[in-house]
């Protein structure tokens, strides 16, 4: 009798799981395994496959097209996530605060997160025009007379694409700071008070022990994500000037999509899924050192 | 009309906190002196965060403003804000030259179905994994979880390659099954139903409803937070997908408005009036559903830190 109710139990949850398992055993389980398979093969999907064993990745590795799209990609997260990290925590420590027009403020710093990447890129391509864009007639006016040609020259290029990347998700992470700020008890805060703790004092010594699991998170989402940059190198610059910014999707996009060499580009999107997974383990490993969990 | 509202809405905040700011500044400070330096810092914030905010809005005005001049105004030396005439007629021209309302409904159409299926398929796996017994589930709900880890660049090439043998390029099935099938949402589902108490189940077992009466009646029901957030962050996404329509969509007709903006801005590079129309008109869309979602999808982003 029991193995039976036991069994219905069994039965009725594998229907409830069905629709989602065969969709992820064909285009998630499925597809990395095939993925990996693809990865040996030299594929152009007219002609015959050929098995190449591990020539693809050693062609990559040997490649310095690879090794310039890897230091971009390199140069990108560097260039990005700090600054994410800084200006969004800055953000949330005012925005936590109760000044005047605090809604507001959040909704202009996330109204960017919700746009289209596509959209404002566009615009932020406007922006960055080098004879009569906005942003070479502020820094004009401010008495800068050496004016950057934003997306004409390789390296203000990247510069460009870091900037308008800050803006776009900056507040991204203002939005999980801000929760993990509300997170920390107010108590710790009064007994700073009755110590004579200055607000610098309980800052280094409350705000930020108690919120570095919060600031882990943001940094472990932000390197993944940026190691995955593609839609505004593919809008704003479309990975030129050359090949100033072709990050590691572009890459592939270029590999796969356009020459077909399907062996190729899986190859070298397993090697952005090893360094996103060996960079993302190293951050566990290394978070004792700075991580606080209460 | 988003900004008005947010306006209305903030002019009530402010008449709150204002309040509630006096008792406790009276409350927690005595002397004037500090009263007088919190007010100082406050006002410092304040104009900050009003700089920052602009750094923010700019870009949005900047594009309806150049949106408005003609073709030669544009290149105007030094920039002007304020257009010498209005001309609305270059949203008419964008409408002419590309089938925006085509885009428009194709994008509406992808994310709507891809929002459904994946709350659907989403939460009928999540109801087994928080609430039902079965071999192996422990070690399914590990190799779903370990699929987060996996880049969708990884498994792209492969469901390029599945989506062509089928036959469904520039098919609305190629556009949308293989981005239904996210982890993330299983996971955030599995982790609400987990705290729903079982004794809403009980009084449903005990008049011998089914499994799926309870998890159609009960759970979903109460999920309705969870719900709604993962349908606004799933659509939102969606909306903004770029790399997957590029992929599979070559013909006009069957472009999503993010592809046809790129597009768009590859036949026009260089006409920036009709290119600024073109952004506001993509960038509309996306400024409604935050408006309408915002709540949700602030709590989305919070949600999505839980896992860290």
């Amino acid at each position: 009798m029991k193995i039976t109710i036991r069994k219905r139990e069994a039965l009725s949850a594998w229907a409830f799981m069905m629709p989602s398992l065969v969709g992820f055993v064909i285009f998630v389980f499925g597809a990395t395994i095939i993925s990996l398979l693809i990865s040996f093969l030299d594929w152009d999907m007219l002609t015959p496959a050929k098995f190449v064993g591990l020539g693809n990745y050693l062609k990559l590795l040997k490649s310095d097209s690879f090794y310039l799209v890897l230091r971009n990609t390199v140069f990108f997260v560097i260039g990005t996530v700090p600054m994410r990290v800084i200006f969004s925590l800055l953000l949330a420590l005012a925005l936590v605060k109760n000044i005047t027009g605090r809604t507001f403020f959040r909704s202009a710093i996330f109204l960017p997160v919700a746009a289209s990447t596509v959209a404002v890129a566009m615009i932020w391509r406007w922006i960055f025009n080098a004879d009569f864009g906005l942003l070479n007639d502020f820094l004009y006016r401010i008495g800068i007379s050496h004016l950057p040609q934003w997306l004409i020259n390789p390296n203000w290029a990247l510069v460009a694409l870091i900037i308008f990347s800050v803006w776009k998700d900056v507040g991204f992470s203002a939005v999980l700071f801000m929760a993990g700020l509300e997170g920390i008890p107010q108590e710790l805060y009064e007994a700073g008070d009755i110590d004579g703790a200055s607000s610098w004092t309980k800052f280094w010594k409350i705000t930020l022990p108690l919120l570095s699991p919060t600031t882990f998170f943001v940094v472990v989402v932000n390197v993944i994500s940026s190691f995955q940059v593609f839609d505004q190198a593919y809008v704003l610059t479309g990975g030129g000037p050359g090949n100033a910014t072709t990050t590691i999707v572009y890459y592939i996009y270029n590999y796969a999509f356009q020459r077909f060499k399907m062996g190729y580009a899986s190859a070298a999107a397993w090697i952005l899924f090893a360094i996103i997974f060996v960079v993302t383990i190293i951050q566990f490993k290394h978070q004792k050192r700075w991580v606080y969990y209460i | 009309m988003g900004v008005l509202y947010m306006i209305k809405r903030t002019t009530l905040i402010k008449s709150n906190s204002s309040f509630s700011e006096s008792i406790k500044s009276k409350k927690a400070f005595g002397n004037g002196y500090r009263v007088r330096r919190l007010k100082v810092s406050r006002l410092v914030l304040f104009v900050i965060m009003c700089v920052v905010a602009l750094v923010m809005l700019v870009p949005f005005f900047w594009s309806f403003l150049t949106s408005l001049k003609t073709v030669g105004e544009v290149f105007d030396y030094p920039p002007k804000w304020i257009p010498k005439s209005i001309h609305w007629e270059n949203y008419s021209q964008v409408w002419k030259v590309v089938p925006f309302s085509r885009y428009l409904i194709n994008s509406t159409i992808v994310s709507g179905i891809v929002t459904i299926l994946t709350l659907l398929t989403a939460s009928l796996a999540a109801y087994a994994f928080a609430r039902l017994k079965f071999r192996g589930r422990d070690f399914i709900f590990m190799l779903y979880l370990g699929t987060m880890m996996i880049p969708s660049q990884v498994t792209m090439i492969p469901n390029f390659i599945l989506i062509k043998l089928f036959g469904w390029t520039d098919t609305y099935a190629g556009l949308i099954l293989p981005n239904v099938f996210t982890a993330l949402g299983v996971f955030l589902l599995r982790q609400f139903f987990m705290t729903i108490p079982k004794e809403y189940e009980d009084a449903a077992k005990i008049d011998g409803a089914s499994r799926f009466h309870i998890y159609l009646h009960v759970i979903l029901p109460l999920s309705i937070p969870a719900l709604s957030t993962l349908a606004v962050f799933t659509f939102v996404f969606q909306w903004n997908n770029l790399i997957w329509p590029l992929i599979v969509v070559n013909r006009e007709s069957m472009k999503t408005l993010t592809l046809g903006l790129a597009s768009f801005q590859g036949m026009y590079s260089t006409n920036w009036s009709l290119l600024m129309a073109a952004a506001v008109m993509g960038i509309i869309p996306s400024f409604v559903i935050f408006v309408l979602g915002q709540k949700y999808l602030i709590k989305g982003v919070t949600l999505s830190g839980i896992k860290g």
